[in-house]
């Protein structure tokens, strides 16, 4: 059966994606964010997954406002990586799985989740850079397979932060159910408080920020019962991104044990974090 | 529409229903310019890009004098608003700067010394 080993909870934001492939990282600016990555870059490295189920959102780079799917999946054998405008991510092209991906969307689907379908779809940095920050040098080809999971959190209504963590709880009982022996990772991306346009741009909530890693692991309820007009207020704008780490949290054990954590402020207009956690209750 | 039973934070846009029906076609213009060969087309003759796309009068008067704010009244995303900005060079610290009311070096250094705050 497919097992969750480690679930990774991390800001996407494109300038941690340009700092690396502008060999950057070392830059006073970048450094402290840097180096708080790296206990968990080495950790993930001695426990590579076979498939990262990774939940992002799109930019304006793969998906447009056209159709705004809530919820959507990824069944294709390879994504490209987009072009915002510079030109594509000097990284690999991203591998799908497409077997665990139909099976995902059949069971969700039976559990009462009705998600679009992508079969073809252009990865952003939405899901570049948390495959970056999992693994900074990936050579030709990334660790392991990805499915990519879309959440609309660009446009009003989002889904309840309670409807992503039940969610998150489908994803963990499709995995049980499916045959193949398989260890997988699930990243939670986006965040942390930010917001980018309007009078309040700038905004930064660190208080709000240290709540939500702290109960993300021992309180997920919590997060899961706040509104969205609350998950605005306290987190800015986009802030609300941290829905998404919700569906990571759902896939988990009730019980899931810290390997590390890094939270710095800014990374460009948003304070970024990093929280690793090892399925279950304790290290083994 | 949901409009009245939706909340508003002040200084915050919460880019909604109606703000996405109005902004549609801006949108979909700034969407375009990821690709090198519509980027020139638009730099050769702005107005004709933004008639293409079926911009309003307000929208494309907003376009062509880089009225950021504006943009985002009439129902620009700012990740869609943020690809004109790049393509004009310029940053999403720069723009934080537009919306606040700051020079683009004074949002940065609001930024590094832990960001800006409610009220």
């Amino acid at each position: 059966m497919a097992e969750v080993i480690w679930g990774l909870a991390t800001s996407h934001v494109p300038s941690i994606g340009a700092a690396m492939d502008r060999g950057r990282t070392q830059d006073p600016y970048w450094k402290p964010l840097f180096d708080g990555y790296q206990p968990a870059r080495d950790w993930m490295g001695e426990h590579t997954p076979d498939v990262a189920i990774v939940i992002y959102n799109d930019h304006a780079n793969g998906v447009d406002l056209e159709v705004v799917p809530t919820f959507a999946l990824g069944t294709a054998e390879r994504y490209r990586v987009a072009d915002e405008g510079w030109g594509p991510r000097p990284v690999p092209d991203v591998l799908g799985d497409p077997e665990l991906a139909e099976h995902l969307v059949e069971h969700l689907i039976d559990d009462g989740f009705d998600l679009t379908v992508f079969q073809e779809l252009d990865v952003d940095h939405g899901l570049t850079v948390p495959l970056s920050v999992y693994c900074p040098d990936p050579g030709d080809a990334w660790p392991c397979k990805v499915v990519p999971l879309l959440v609309n959190v660009i446009q009003y209504p989002q889904p309840t932060a309670a409807r992503c963590y039940e969610l998150g709880k489908a994803i963990g009982r499709a995995l049980a159910d499916y045959e193949p022996d398989l260890k997988v990772a699930v990243f939670g991306t986006g965040g942390m408080s930010h917001q980018l346009a309007g009078a309040r741009a700038g905004f930064i909530n660190p208080e709000f920020d240290a709540m939500y890693l702290e109960a993300i692991e021992t309180d997920p309820e919590k997060l899961a019962a706040l509104s969205r007009e609350e998950y605005i207020r306290q987190a800015g704008a986009e802030g609300i991104e941290l829905i998404m780490w919700l569906v990571m949290r759902g896939a988990m054990s009730e019980r899931i044990h810290r390997i590390h954590q890094t939270y710095h402020v800014p990374a460009s207009n948003t304070a970024a974090a990093l929280a690793l956690f090892q399925n279950g209750p304790e290290a083994r | 529409m949901s409009q009245a039973s939706r909340f508003d934070l002040p200084g915050t846009y919460v880019f909604d229903g109606p703000a996405s029906r109005r902004g549609l076609r801006m949108n979909q213009l700034f969407m375009s310019l990821r690709s090198a060969a519509n980027r020139e087309r638009f730099s050769a003759d702005e107005q004709a890009y933004c008639a293409e796309f079926g911009l309003t009068a307000e929208q494309e008067r907003a376009v062509l004098d880089r009225d950021w704010k504006a943009m985002a009244d009439l129902g620009g995303s700012i990740f869609y608003i943020y690809k004109l900005a790049m393509m004009d060079g310029r940053s999403m610290q720069y723009l934080g700067g537009v919306f606040s009311g700051m020079t683009e070096e004074e949002f940065t250094a609001a930024l590094r010394a832990g960001g800006r705050k409610d009220g």
